[in-house]
């Protein structure tokens, strides 16, 4: 049968080849934008860093060390301090924590999100969960299930799981149903339309929340730790406040938080790829 | 051979307030092209979805494949929708392989090259135009070699010559595969183009309340002579039949 169009296609190849689609371009532009993404975000902490060193001694306080004391305490803590320990440990809480929370989170959003009477059914308790503050949760986790590793966790994946189901219900609300009438007519298999249909349509939703989700659960962490573990990030910090040694605990903050976007660059980026799959081109 | 069977009572939305169809009935030989004419919001749509059984009502009647017993699972239905509804995030060769087994994927080469995508299947669909995506949309639909295909309006918003072109592409396929089609349009000269029978929906609530035989030898012209003679015969004996009434 003869092609038809073939003078007329508004698309070309130039274009498919500026834009980099083909299947083989794509590691190249990856690595390229990686690079390029590490480059400025090293310049602009770089910016911060000099500022601080110069803000440090134009005030000359103890309790505003420099950034180069910063350091120092940091080399000190690494070498000589249990830092790497530390952290470890509280990343190992944290994504656990993470982990557990959007799949349980994940799960009960897009049933929600699905069927109305889920949603009627678990909306109420819903609301109360995002508005009982962190700390109530972790303190009464630790009363409850006592000082232990488990309670800990807990008290975190309460404290994430809302934020996630409302979410992925609003996600799963904003699934396109013309799509999955295509899946329907086609008789396409459930784990097709699970994970061919339904499922990329959830997942800006499941990203947004994922973002959201890390930074806020580490930050919960290191509570549930100050209040009721013997080690981990939260613990440490608690033990320098006692000393009064700022420059450890801001030496701490800073190693973590560049595990954090150590973790942002080299997991949530890819991420961001899958997500903007045939439909940003840019 | 019967190859689609509809008997519908009553369709309706709502507490029955809005009844969209309403004692329709007709049924389609194997390998007949049949098109469905009516005016806008008649309920084309709605019937297509219940033949497809997206959607479905007490007292429905709707048998498959030259058997009384059969359910819509055991008939290879094909359905290209008014927008073509092609999954965003999958490239055009994934968006067909989505409908396939495994082992029919070789088959997309072929599909492709028969509606002009040869060098197209790594696209992702919005890179294409309005009309090549329409035809990746048939490719999907020929691609489970339907035994009943139906199509909603889907050459609707395109300009001329590339809906003639997508008509006779569908022509084509329909031809080479024989494959039994309904087809809804609310355009008399496409449906005199493509059909081999017209029938003809009232206002909602929506009945049969006419069918013609388009007698006229194929291939056919879109505004040919003898197209347009047996239009311009069809208006005179019914003036009102595009507005849904018969009077």
């Amino acid at each position: 049968m003869k092609l038809f169009f073939s003078k007329n296609d508004v698309t070309t190849k130039s274009v498919i080849a500026k834009q980099g689609f083909r299947k083989g371009a794509l590691p190249m532009r990856f690595s390229k934008e990686l690079f390029s993404f590490i480059c400025l975000r090293l310049v602009i902490l770089s910016a911060l860093a000099l500022t601080w060193q110069g803000m440090a001694w134009l005030i000359a306080s103890p309790d505003f060390p420099s950034f180069l004391a910063v350091i120092k305490s940091m080399h000190y803590h690494l070498n000589e301090g249990e830092m790497v320990a530390n952290i470890l440990i509280t990343l190992r809480r944290a994504l656990l924590s993470f982990i557990i929370a959007m799949l349980l989170g994940g799960l009960l959003g897009i049933l929600m999100g699905i069927h109305a009477w889920v949603n009627k059914l678990t909306d109420s308790l819903l609301i109360i969960l995002l508005n009982i503050p962190a700390l109530v949760t972790i303190l009464l986790s630790y009363i409850w299930f006592g000082l232990v590793e488990a309670a800990a966790i807990a008290a975190v994946v309460i404290n994430k799981i809302p934020t996630v189901v409302v979410m992925l219900r609003e996600g799963a609300r904003a699934v396109d149903k013309d799509l999955l009438a295509v899946a329907k007519v086609y008789q396409l298999s459930p784990s097709k339309t699970f994970f061919s249909v339904f499922l990329p349509q959830l997942y800006p939703f499941i990203i947004a929340s994922a973002r959201s989700g890390l930074s806020l659960i580490w930050k919960i962490v290191l509570v549930v730790e100050l209040l009721g573990r013997s080690d981990g990030v939260g613990f440490a910090l608690n033990t320098l406040f006692q000393f009064f040694d700022i420059a450890g605990i801001l030496a701490y903050t800073i190693a973590f938080v560049m595990i954090i976007l150590l973790i942002e660059a080299l997991f949530f980026k890819p991420f961001d790829k899958l997500v903007a799959r045939g439909t940003r081109f840019d | 051979m019967i190859e689609l069977n509809v008997a519908i009572k009553n369709k309706h939305y709502g507490d029955g307030e809005n009844t969209v169809l309403a004692k329709m009935g007709f049924s389609v030989k194997k390998g007949e092209f049949v098109a469905i004419v009516g005016p806008s919001g008649c309920g084309k749509t709605t019937l297509l979805n219940m033949i497809s059984g997206l959607e479905s009502c007490s007292g429905q009647h709707i048998s498959y494949c030259n058997n009384p017993s059969n359910n819509i699972d055991k008939c290879q239905l094909g359905y290209i929708f008014q927008q073509p509804r092609l999954m965003p995030w999958l490239t055009v060769r994934e968006n067909i392989e989505l409908v396939l087994q495994p082992e029919e994927y070789h088959q997309v080469d072929d599909l492709l090259t028969q509606v002009g995508l040869a060098n197209k299947g790594e696209y992702f669909p919005r890179q294409l135009s309005g009309g090549m995506q329409r035809r990746v949309s048939i490719a999907r639909a020929f691609a489970i070699n339907p035994k009943l295909l139906l199509l909603d309006e889907p050459f609707n918003s395109l300009d001329a010559p590339t809906a003639t072109r997508l008509r006779q592409l569908l022509i084509e396929l329909c031809r080479q595969k024989g494959t039994t089609v309904v087809f809804v349009t609310h355009d008399l000269q496409e449906a005199i183009y493509l059909a081999d029978r017209i029938l003809f929906m009232s206002d909602s609530p929506s009945t049969i309340i006419h069918q013609s035989i388009v007698d006229l030898p194929k291939p056919r012209r879109e505004s040919g002579v003898a197209e347009l003679a047996w239009q311009a015969q069809l208006m005179a004996t019914y003036p009102h039949l595009l507005a849904g009434r018969i009077d």
